[in-house]
């Protein structure tokens, strides 16, 4: 019953879509608005599910796809959580989306996709079976990939789309010889059927390379990231937010459904892999962050990076339930789910924000913004929230999600093998290091665009944007506060999650430990209370703010500010996006990207400017898919002979062809 | 199963095989139609044989089909299409008679070897026949593969499907839809190739192959 609910709020949001083509142009509000109602109705789905977790998954079939075999729908508490995420985050902005969208030239473009697109990811998160798996994938895809085109006049989103196209082929193809495999010669490709097949050890390893692979080309693992920078920020801003904070997480369920429920966990050296991908995506992805001046575009690299954090606690899981420590693989089984949760809500965030920033000045660049804390206070707040959250600072959510996983590094001398007690230290380290770049990452973005002094005209006469999208950024904020605040409220609402893919791994509820502290694997080990946290900020900021008040001297003396001996007053003489992101440059670029600085000081008498330029290559774009983009082009243009040839000598190759064959039969039949 | 039944069988099956060797080397267009009538003929002989000797009726009105379209209406329309084209000419090879001929009877020993290994466990008449078919699909293909004329191409194509049908009626049991169906296909394949050939004709005052591919705007 409560899966055909969901699926009927599905074939509503493709119904949106159809009225979208005909009625929807000229009002999206209204296109928008049922996709709110929609979501909110799988939204309570999702949490009726995970509140009152029934023992035996219903599954419904369709008589839909294949004739004979249908297509299977399950709700189980892992489609419920994610269910939760994906419509909770596309609910509210969609909110947002009402706003952006009197700004959005190209709403006819847009509105049709833009329901279907939801649809696609829901009905991955629900399907049964691999064939509607797959069938929901590619809808997620395509459509995707229909919104990265909706402003295609632009050469650089035709490049966008075209190398995401590639890409999402890729994953697709990965995906389906993965479900072969899980499914065996003959066996049945139910979701029920895979679970009861037993695959060989060789068998099984594949499943798992090709399944990282698979879903990782989605979510963005190195080096199969290459199309996340340029497709999300390339389509309208809250179909940004959604792909970056939604998408990558379906494809983050992808990986667990397939790892976790349908293969199962064979050794405990599968956690290896998938720790050492996430370890160099988040290192690689927050590095690349740091030196981008477009919004989204870092935005999106930001993404990269807490994919990377991800699938590090991810492989953590693993590894300890294949050493068979189910309590600390669920410890970190809930430290992932948590980010999967935290980074939907502060990504949206953000690149609803960045949205903002778009429709206020007209530009995405960093060099051209500054000074809009005044111009655009609201935004300027909640995106203060947002990097906050996302550095990992207290008492917001980012901090939780990644303490907790902290915590589960902590617990790595438990590990048996000398291997993993040496790895999870060394990735906690990266982690760590990781941690302090983002948060010098989202220093320079907010004190690039909202501190200081505007960089341009656009940016001075920035207005605030209109109250849908701040009531949206509102709503993303509180949620960052609330989760952080009590995650362990949080933790509970993944713990049937847990439940069913770690037997006995469930942390204790924390709802019964007192004062709502957040205590994940003991209280004498280690305990966070966001509440006690967020009273000493908000006391000791209020107290400061009485003290500079009432002790500090009320007399004003106005004069000229310190110029640093530097008595040029114009915008451009700031710290810009690029020189606070030197420093960091010149560390890691060399060696990472080869970064090389052009500095051009013309001599004494010379007339010309001096110049200063930074060339950044990306290594993985170098060293992996330029050559084989190469070799294609290069088959392609030998093959290209082959069109052109005379009817008879197209009639022997066949000839020949058929021959050859025959022989080798023959020679084959004979050994 | 007497040993006449199976002589007979293989004697027929033989004789298509020399039959398209004998279509291989002829020089003259009438020539090569009059060698695809007995083609057709002894195809028909040997679907009734099979008739007979597996006691399938169906398979009579089969080689009847064979013997009426193939051995009657389809050389008489080509010898129509000949005469009003005026193309009794010698026919234009791309491979000389000679290496052609050498290159069928690699192709004919090909097909034994391949075939006698893989279906050893069959019983020895179904053997003989596939190995035979094989043998006349190959030269068939040959031919098309070594002329130049449009003519002779559709010749090949025709030799080539009778060793199809060869192979099909050698099994036991196969259903008379799948030969009916193949015949029909390969009357329509006909017809539509008959008016190709006219409008090649209409073009370009020839029915040689590479004309078409000049009309492509390819240069040979």
């Amino acid at each position: 019953m409560i899966v055909l609910v969901a699926l009927a709020s599905v074939a509503g949001l493709f119904v949106t879509a159809l009225l979208a083509v005909l009625v929807g142009r000229d009002r999206p509000a209204i296109t928008y608005l049922a996709c709110i109602s929609f979501c909110l109705v799988l939204l309570a789905i999702a949490g009726a599910t995970l509140i009152a977790p029934t023992s035996a998954a219903e599954t419904l079939t369709l008589p839909l796809g294949i004739p004979w075999i249908g297509m299977h729908f399950a709700i189980d508490s892992l489609s419920a959580i994610f269910l939760l995420v994906v419509n909770l985050t596309a609910a509210i902005t969609s909110v947002f989306a009402i706003g952006y969208s009197r700004h959005e030239h190209a709403n006819a473009r847009v509105l049709p996709f833009y329901p279907v697109f939801l649809a696609g990811m829901n009905l991955v998160v629900l399907a049964a079976d691999a064939f509607g798996f797959l069938l929901a994938w590619e809808f997620m895809s395509l459509t995707s990939w229909a919104l990265v085109l909706a402003q295609h006049r632009e050469a650089e989103n035709m490049r966008a789309a075209y190398i995401y196209f590639v890409m999402a082929s890729l994953g697709t193809l990965t995906l389906l010889l993965t479900f072969g495999l899980l499914a065996g010669v003959d066996g049945s490709y139910t979701f029920e059927g895979m679970r009861a097949h037993h695959l060989s050890a060789m068998s099984a390893g594949l499943v798992l390379v090709l399944a990282l692979a698979g879903t990782g080309s989605k979510a963005g693992l190195v080096p199969l990231h290459v199309w996340l920078p340029l497709a999300h920020p390339a389509a309208p801003s809250h179909v940004s937010a959604l792909m970056s904070g939604v998408m990558t997480k379906v494809a983050v369920y992808g990986f667990i459904r397939i790892v976790f429920d349908l293969l199962g966990i064979h050794a405990w050296w599968w956690g290896i892999p998938v720790m050492v991908v996430g370890g160099a995506t988040a290192f690689l992805g927050i590095l690349s962050a740091v030196f981008q001046t477009d919004t989204k575009r870092l935005l999106a690299y930001s993404t990269v990076e807490n994919i990377g954090i991800i699938f590090i606690s991810l492989g953590l899981a693993m590894s300890f339930a294949g050493e068979d420590h189910p309590l600390y693989a669920g410890v970190a089984l809930t430290a992932a789910l948590l980010h999967v949760f935290n980074h939907a809500m502060f990504k949206s965030l953000l690149f609803c924000g960045a949205g903002s920033l778009l429709v206020a000045t007209g530009t995405r660049s960093m060099e051209k913004l500054g000074g809009l804390i005044h111009r655009m206070p609201v935004t300027a707040f909640t995106a203060l929230i947002g990097s906050a959250a996302i550095s990992a600072l207290p008492p917001l959510n980012g901090f939780a999600s990644e303490w907790l996983l902290f915590q589960t590094i902590l617990l790595s001398p438990s590990f048996s093998a000398w291997s993993l007690k040496l790895l999870a230290p060394s990735i906690g380290a990266l982690l760590a290091l990781t941690a302090a770049i983002a948060a010098a990452c989202f220093v320079r973005y907010f004190g690039t665009i909202f501190l200081g002094r505007p960089r341009s005209a656009e940016a001075e006469q920035a207005h605030e944007v209109d109250r849908y999208s701040l009531v949206a950024m509102g709503m993303f904020a509180a949620l960052c506060v609330i989760s952080g605040v009590v995650p362990g409220l949080a933790a509970d609402f993944v713990r049937p999650v847990v439940d069913l893919l770690l037997p006995n791994g469930a942390m204790a509820p924390q709802a019964a430990v007192p004062w709502l502290s957040f205590v994940p694997v003991a209280p004498d080990r280690s305990s966070y209370n966001g509440i006690l946290l967020l009273i000493f900020v908000l006391s000791s900021a209020s107290l400061m703010a009485v003290l500079v008040r009432k002790v500090a001297s009320h007399r004003l003396r106005r004069s000229a500010a310190w110029d640093c001996g530097f008595p040029d007053p114009r915008p451009e003489t700031q710290y810009t996006a690029s020189s606070f992101a030197q420093p960091l440059r010149r560390v890691f670029g060399p060696l990472l990207f080869g970064a090389k600085e052009h500095v051009v000081i013309p001599s004494p008498g010379d007339l010309n400017p001096a110049t200063f330029a930074v060339t950044i290559h990306d290594r993985i774009w170098d060293v992996i898919y330029q050559p084989i983009s190469g070799l294609v082009n290069n088959i392609a243009d030998k093959l290209n002979r082959f069109q052109f040839l005379t009817v008879r000598r197209y009639l022997s190759l066949v000839f020949g062809t058929l021959v050859l064959l025959l022989l080798i039969l023959a020679i084959v039949s004979r050994s | 199963m007497p040993s006449l039944f199976f002589d007979f069988a293989h004697l027929l099956a033989g004789s298509l095989v020399l039959l398209s060797f004998m279509l291989l080397y002829q020089s003259r267009m009438i020539g090569v139609i009059n060698i695809f009538t007995a083609h057709a003929v002894v195809l028909a002989t040997s679907i009734a044989w099979q008739a007979y000797i597996q006691n399938a009726p169906h398979l009579y009105f089969t080689a009847a089909m064979a013997l009426v379209f193939k051995a009657i209406v389809i050389p008489i329309a080509l010898v129509r299409i000949v005469e009003r084209l005026h193309i009794h000419r010698t026919i234009d090879t791309a491979v000389g008679i000679g290496a052609t001929m050498l290159l069928g009877m690699l192709l004919v020993a090909l097909s034994i070897v391949v075939m006698l290994p893989v279906t050893a466990a069959s019983d020895p008449l179904a053997r003989e026949d596939m190995a035979f078919a094989l043998s006349v699909v190959l030269l068939g293909l040959l031919m098309m593969v070594s002329r130049r004329n449009a003519v002779s191409q559709v010749i090949g194509f025709m030799s080539l499907e009778n060793g199809l049908i060869l192979a099909a009626t050698g099994a036991k049991g196969m259903p008379l839809v799948v030969e009916i169906s193949v015949a029909f296909s390969v009357l329509i394949a006909f017809i539509v190739i008959g008016i190709v050939i006219f409008r090649i004709r209409e073009r370009f005052d020839s029915v040689d192959v590479p004309d078409l591919d000049r009309a492509r705007g390819d240069q040979p």
